[in-house]
């Protein structure tokens, strides 16, 4: 499980910095997005997978027993899931905006404008 | 009873963006609220930073939650002092804004987004848990991205896509520096982590995490390989928004650096060097980018990384005196950079235009402000006793301290680029008559035609942290006494930890 999710980690941050290095601004976010993911697995995979114990402390005991399944972790990703929704959505509309005004989706050329103007 | 004096720098701006809200579309009692509202949280501020400066740290931890287990505020000297200058700034720009953002930006929502923007500021300074400090970055962010694209024409969305997607890529990378460091140390509050990292056998990973949180800080605060974003993005918004941002921005991942590569990850050869190698280059390449523009906004940017180098070869050489430069150079170069970006604000009032071909003759049209500029300006350079100077003193000093001749020749650099720089900026738009090359300013009132209240409006900010940059020019011994307090407890965290952790951390 451990050396899935590593590679599937690799995967995703490789896709995602290969994505942001083109100069499509829809592929750049989805380069992000994916970037994102990755970093979202890795805080899963470093937080030590633990299956089928959750942490919660037996009725007839004071304190945990066993190796438990680590929950900050999954804190941890749950908020940095939900902000990165607000900043990817945030970022889409920003994208679709600057295509409508300056007319092209190649950062070049959206960077030359900027030198321009 | 849970002590909530630290929660209110946060809550209150809070507070006042949420009854802002309400006031949606009524630009003029937004007007009031803000300023109001700023100055209140001003005062606050001030009283916290009072009580901490003059007793001890104060802690909080969120919901009860005990030490390491819960998220902690701190409040030590060093992150008072950067709240009382965040809301310094705060004010300065607030009132500033009334005057000068137009009334579409406010019909949408300028004044809530500043003053989150001065929320999460305020948050980030006041922190003691690392995934906390993320999560400020992101609302830091997210607020400076509306303020940054709100009412843009095409110039201004241009620009602000090189920002947004530099400034995401760099909370990727923190947050893979966070997820790899809850990895290796089982913690996020920073004074446990202080002490477990320390601990950690395999310091080549630990090497590795500490480069990954550089780059993230890095990008955000625009050192040598990471700051293009910068220049290309801070020209366009509305000078007030420029102002915040140029100000306080940056800093922020200054500070944060500061507060990680003191507290959890102490510098050693490999990452000393590195951080050497990239305050030299950040302050010999940013004074040359600010050589060769001619809009004067643009080149104040390049100065913005230019003058981080100063804190970075603070950090870098990592002695008592040089931390204690770089806090002074930190305090100082808040209050002036904004005050800088004001100055521009007003003179585009006045003229019309950020570049510099176009402008001139302001010291013939407004003597006694050009006296006032030319102190905000002086003190940039750091012209004796003005405040940029005695940091520098004590980066000399620490440089040769340290032997590194290679920083002393990038600090005298970098301080004459920056005096030939500013000398340009004066002669073009202050002694050089003016060329009347725009066609669209005769149709716009001259600054002397706006109402009295209007003026008085503009150059209050300026005058406000004019008088502020000359305090702690002329009362640097206030500020050196303070600025090496906060170098004290960065060279030594045993208090910080102590304070959070309630127990004195073990000498290994």
């Amino acid at each position: 499980m451990e050396l899935l999710l590593a590679i599937v980690v690799g995967i995703l941050y490789a896709a995602g910095i290969y994505m942001m290095l083109r100069r499509s601004l829809v592929k750049l976010i989805i380069g992000l997005i994916l970037l994102g993911n990755g970093a979202n697995m890795l805080i899963f995979l470093l937080g030590r997978i633990t299956k089928g114990s959750p942490p919660i402390i037996p009725a007839e005991s004071k304190v945990f027993l066993e190796a438990y399944a680590d929950p900050i972790p999954q804190a941890l990703i749950l908020t940095a899931i939900v902000i990165s929704f607000g900043l990817q959505a945030f970022a889409i509309v920003l994208m679709k905006r600057v295509y409508q005004v300056v007319g092209t989706d190649d950062i070049d050329q959206v960077n030359n404008m900027e030198e321009t103007l | 009873m849970m002590d909530i004096s630290i929660v209110l720098p946060v809550l209150l701006p809070l507070m006042v963006a949420i009854l802002l809200l309400f006031f949606w579309g009524k630009t003029q009692s937004q007007k009031w609220i803000s300023v109001l509202g700023s100055m209140a949280v001003l005062g606050y501020n001030s009283w916290l930073f009072i009580t901490v400066y003059t007793g001890s740290m104060l802690t909080m931890q969120a919901g009860n939650w005990e030490a390491p287990f819960g998220i902690t505020l701190v409040a030590d000297v060093f992150s008072v002092t950067m709240i009382l200058l965040t809301s310094i700034a705060g004010v300065a720009v607030s009132i500033f804004s009334v005057g000068s953002i137009s009334t579409a930006r406010i019909r949408f929502g300028y004044f809530p987004i500043l003053h989150l923007l001065l929320m999460g500021l305020n948050g980030a300074f006041l922190t003691g848990d690392i995934f906390n400090l993320y999560v400020w970055f992101e609302i830091i962010i997210i607020a400076s991205f509306v303020l940054m694209t709100l009412g843009g024409g095409k110039a201004q969305l241009a620009s602000a896509v090189n920002y947004v997607i530099m400034n995401l890529l760099a909370s990727v990378i923190f947050l893979t520096a966070i997820a790899i460091l809850y990895g290796i140390a089982g913690t996020l509050n920073m004074a446990d982590l202080s002490i477990k990292v320390a601990l950690i056998e395999n310091r080549g990973l630990v090497n590795v995490t500490a480069l990954l949180f550089f780059v993230g800080f890095g990008i955000k605060s625009a050192v040598f390989p990471l700051y293009f974003w910068l220049p290309s993005s801070y020209h366009t918004p509305p000078s007030a928004v420029a102002a915040i941002f140029g100000g306080l921005l940056t800093k922020v991942g200054v500070y944060a650096l500061l507060r990680v590569f003191t507290l959890i990850f102490i510098p050693d050869s490999f990452l000393s060097t590195l951080l050497l190698a990239v305050a030299a280059l950040t302050l010999v390449t940013g004074a040359f980018g600010a050589l060769i523009q001619s809009n004067a906004r643009k080149m104040l940017s390049y100065l913005i990384v230019c003058h981080i180098g100063f804190m970075m070869a603070g950090l870098a050489m990592y002695t008592d005196t040089a931390l204690t430069g770089a806090a002074f150079y930190l305090i100082h170069d808040i209050i002036v950079k904004t005050n800088v970006f004001i100055l521009l604000g007003l003179v585009f009032i006045m003229y019309g235009s950020f570049k510099m071909p176009d402008l001139g003759g302001l010291y013939a049209d407004y003597p006694k402000l050009a006296l006032v500029m030319a102190l905000v300006l002086f003190s940039l350079v750091g012209i004796p006793p003005l405040s940029g100077f005695w940091p520098k003193l004590f980066l000399f000093e620490a440089a040769f301290d340290t032997q590194s001749y290679v920083m002393i020749g990038a600090l005298i650099f970098a301080s004459f680029i920056t005096l030939v720089v500013i000398a340009k900026m004066w002669s073009q738009i202050f002694w050089k008559p003016n060329p009347n090359t725009l066609e669209r300013i005769k149709h716009l009132p001259s600054f002397m035609e706006l109402s009295w209240n209007r003026r008085a409006i503009l150059i209050s900010p300026l005058l406000l942290l004019t008088a502020v940059s000359l305090y702690i020019g002329f009362g640097a011994e206030n500020i050196v006494k303070l600025s090496s307090q906060i170098a004290n407890d960065l060279m030594d965290p045993s208090g910080y930890i102590e304070a959070v952790l309630g127990t004195k951390p073990q000498t290994p």
